[in-house]
């Protein structure tokens, strides 16, 4: 048993370096040129906002649309501290700070908001991310206003891209797999009997939240690094959407489901810009196919395993199980 | 002391009077019967001692290692990690999860890693996660849900989810456990079984049980002490044989006479 | 004082119309539990429909505003008919989902054919363009002629729901579907008359903000929806009269919290308001709240 969790873990030590290792080989010898560049921060970028997403909304299933608001917040916390000490371990600095203040405001929002319920919960989500887009236009002084924060060095590279995406999704993949992702998950499947078993919804619920939040603070945070200017109306509701959009297309509650659906979808949306006038339109219709198609997203909430084989036997499971 | 001391227990909602001055008390080890016709504000007493509802006014004094425990007061799951569990009327499994996983999860209150150690697989987390997967195989293996431990609760048999549910009010290591009509839905071959099963765990894991059923052959075969329950009062409280020759039980029951009984 | 007054004047306009679009939604959630993010795009297409009656074909506003509730009408029950009718019976989130495509769809779609520039409502003239003094506060036609608009169809409404077998209906359905249906309702007709009134109503919205405020663009429906919809949780969602009384509360705050130099916060203290009846009160101002039997 603990020989095969090694070997496991060896193979997904393996995976990832040998990812790491091919994009790094693409970007040196100029493959990935530097718009498909673009795309790849913006895939790493929407994977952690995903991923960190489905935890609250996934595993613990507490409807938020809310998280471009903690986005911004991350994004405003490094931006500030890069624009004012523009060296690389501010830049890190500036990185933590982002995930520590979009905890601490995950925190003082979650606490009162999380007792609410379904669509009140979202709503009030909603609201509270359109109230800190508010104090950022507001904020002349620290955030500029609505023209907001531009020529933002730039200290994101592939590998601190890497490790930032990477340690997030794993940090996630962790908490879900642990006793405390599980007692957010019961919460999830039914909030009485998860309560009457002894675990302490309110916490759990925040726990989830705060760990969320604090993600999405280093998206916001790498966004600001890699895209040098960033403004209020960057991190509005429709931000939001487009995240849960991808959760939902991957699958509530399947981390490589939104990993994968993060990936396709910016394809889609690169592909897309060829036909730019209608760009928006195509994306709205092939959403709502899906939904009417596959309203349980690509994975469901399976994960992918490594083994091939195994997953393809999984599919073959899960057909027979629907006749 | 007994275990459990419920003193003038009541509960309103709204203008309606659901429980009314309860009186109760159990022994340690006690197997005690709660019976009463539909409606009678049985299951509303459980949901006022496991804390799902908030009451109006009385006490619920949980007596454990020497020191009582105001229950009344308590969130859900402080009361249960008081020691105090239970089984759902409408069986309330987490349906979309593994066997395992269900016993899994009413076990975190037992868990020996924090949050740090889960985030990043710190050795503890390893040892405490065996030990885990450990104890709830045992459970599972009492229950003879063993080589279902991989299949989700719904998938069940009903009478699988009956027990599964018994399994995982357990992991939580209770000392009084609340079972709300077990034998549900049951045949009388799996009533029999249950009613020894019940019986067993009672002796193995030393608990005190307060049961919720209307199978009376069931309570009166296995409790030692029934409490008769009628329009949120407690009509009568005996042994058996007390409550089964006992008048205003067999009125409540049968009403006073046909014309005017249930109006 | 009469800066007052005249705060209340255009509180009672924009809160008229945050309440028409509000009762939509309101209607939608308490018949299928959907939060409608398409609607507030109806209501945008109602403004369009408005502005080329009025620009293209000179038609006058009361032709123009039946002409806006009509097309609206169709495309709301069109949305019902397409979209969400197959999600019936999938999950919350992904009948959600579907509504934010449409609702992409619709803004999109609209700016593909009409492009994304803003346009001006033509001016009004005669008699839509007289205002008149009562004591120094200044009441336009146009505010009367919301007000009026407004007043007219949420009588026929609530009489539309409480009088007529198709109002009955639609109050059985949102009570309980499968119980509705065993006693010889047609859920599917009800369902799609409930997004057909709720689309006219957005419609008439649609065309009297191009009226009142001029300017229209594909993106306008956006903000006035979140604030509608906002409105509708406030009076207790599923409500009609809740969707009323909060449409006007909510457009009053807004209008005082602007008037009294506070203008860039408006938003903010809307958002600020809906969290906090939220915390108190989750289901509204005028919801009971339910408890899930254990």
């Amino acid at each position: 048993m603990a020989r095969l969790l090694k070997t496991n873990w060896v193979k997904k030590s393996l995976a990832l370096i040998l990812t790491y290792a091919v994009i790094q080989l693409l970007i040196s010898t100029n493959i990935l040129g530097g718009y498909y560049q673009d795309t790849l921060v913006t895939i790493c970028i929407n994977i952690i906002l995903a991923v960190s997403l489905n935890l609250i909304t996934g595993f613990t299933g507490q409807f938020s649309l809310g998280h471009a608001g903690f986005m911004s917040i991350g994004a405003y916390t490094c931006a500030i501290v890069v624009l004012r000490y523009q060296t690389l371990p501010s830049f890190i600095l500036g990185v933590f700070l982002a995930a520590l203040t979009a905890a601490i405001v995950g925190f003082l929002v979650g606490l009162p908001t999380l007792r609410l319920r379904g669509d009140y919960l979202a709503i009030a989500t909603l609201g509270m991310a359109e109230i800190i887009k508010n104090v950022f236009l507001n904020l002349d002084k620290i955030t500029n206003g609505a023209a907001g924060l531009s020529g933002i060095p730039q200290f994101i590279n592939w590998f601190w891209l890497f490790v930032f995406t990477a340690g997030t999704v794993l940090l996630i993949l962790n908490f879900v797999n642990s006793s405390h992702g599980r007692a957010c998950i019961s919460i999830r499947e039914d909030e009485i009997a998860a309560e009457a078993m002894g675990v302490n919804t309110t916490k759990y619920k925040v726990i989830a939240f705060i760990i969320g939040a604090a993600c999405a603070g280093v998206a916001g945070a790498i966004y600001a690094s890699y895209f040098y200017f960033i403004q209020p109306t960057l991190f509005g509701f429709l931000k939001s959407i487009d995240i849960l959009v991808i959760v939902v297309f991957g699958g509530l509650g399947s981390i490589s489901g939104s990993v994968i659906a993060a990936v396709v979808l910016a394809l889609i949306s690169t592909y897309l810009q060829a036909f730019s006038e209608i760009r928006m339109v195509l994306y709205a219709v092939l959403l709502v196919v899906i939904m009417i198609f596959r309203p349980q997203g690509l994975m469901g909430s399976k994960e992918v395993s490594l083994a091939v084989l195994g997953k393809l036997g999984g599919l073959f499971r899960d057909r027979k199980e629907r006749v | 002391m007994p275990i459990l001391a419920v003193n003038r227990l009541t509960k309103y909602f709204g203008g309606l009077t659901a429980v009314y001055n309860v009186n109760m008390e159990l022994e340690e080890h006690e197997l005690v019967g709660l019976i009463g016709p539909n409606g009678a504000g049985k299951t509303t007493i459980f949901n006022l001692l496991t804390g799902i509802h908030e009451p109006s006014s009385g006490t619920i004094t949980l007596a454990r290692d020497g020191k009582s425990i105001a229950l009344q007061k308590l969130k859900p799951h402080e009361i249960c990690n008081a020691g105090v569990t239970r089984t759902f009327q409408n069986i309330r499994l987490f349906k979309d999860l593994t066997v395992l996983d269900n016993v899994r999860i009413a076990m975190h209150k037992n868990i020996g890693y924090g949050l740090v150690s889960g985030l990043f697989r710190l050795p503890l987390f390893g040892r405490e996660e065996k030990a885990i997967l450990e104890k709830s195989a045992e459970l599972l293996n009492i229950f003879n849900l063993l080589d279902k431990k991989d299949e989700l609760a719904k998938n069940l048999s009903y009478g699988d989810q009956r027990r599964l549910e018994i399994a995982r009010a357990l992991a939580t290591k209770p000392v009084l456990l609340l079972l709300d009509e077990p034998a549900a839905g049951m045949n009388p071959v799996e009533t029999t079984q249950l009613a020894e099963l019940i019986c067993w765990i009672r002796e193995y894991f030393k608990l005190t049980i307060l049961l919720i059923e209307h199978d009376m052959s069931l309570v009166m075969k296995i409790c030692e002490r029934i409490y008769v329950l009628n329009y949120g009062l407690v009509i009568a409280h005996g042994t058996p044989d007390e409550i089964r020759t006992n008048k205003q039980v067999i009125e409540a029951y049968l009403g006073e006479d046909v014309g005017n009984g249930n109006a | 004082m009469e800066q007052f007054l005249q705060q209340v004047i255009n509180g009672i306009s924009l809160g008229s119309i945050y309440a028409l679009i509000a009762l939509g939604y309101t209607m939608v959630y308490g018949i299928i539990k959907l939060i409608n993010f398409a609607h507030c795009d109806v209501y945008m297409i109602g403004a369009y429909v408005g502005y080329f009656c009025m620009r293209n074909f000179n038609m006058g506003f009361l032709p123009s505003l039946l002409m806006a509730m009509v097309v609206c009408t169709t495309v709301g029950v069109l949305i019902e008919k397409i979209a969400y009718k197959p999600l019936r019976n999938a999950t919350r989130i992904a009948a959600l989902i579907t509504a934010i495509g449409v609702s992409l769809f619709l803004e999109y779609g609209t700016m593909f054919f009409v492009k994304a520039t803003v346009r001006t409502y033509p001016p009004m003239t005669g008699f839509m363009a007289k205002s008149f003094k009562v004591g120094n506060t200044v009441i336009t036609m146009q505010q009367v002629i919301i007000a009026a608009v407004t007043v007219i169809l949420m009588v026929l409404l609530q009489f539309i729901v409480k009088k007529t077998r198709i109002g009955k209906a639609m109050r059985a359905v949102s009570q309980d579907k499968d119980a509705a249906e065993l006693m010889g309702i047609n859920v599917d007709a009800t369902i799609s008359f409930t997004f057909a009134i709720g689309s006219a109503l957005a419609g008439a919205a649609g065309i009297l903000v191009g009226v009142y405020y001029n300017s229209i663009n594909p993106l306008m429906g956006i903000l006035p929806g979140l604030k509608a919809f906002v409105a509708a949780v406030f009076g207790g969602i599923g409500l009609i009269p809740g969707a009323m009384i909060g449409g006007y509360i909510i457009g009053a705050t807004e209008v005082f919290v602007a008037g009294y130099g506070r203008s860039m916060y408006k938003d903010a203290v809307v958002f600020a308001i809906l969290i906090l009846i939220l915390l108190v009160k989750p289901s509204g101002l005028l919801g009971r709240d339910k408890k899930e039997k254990v």
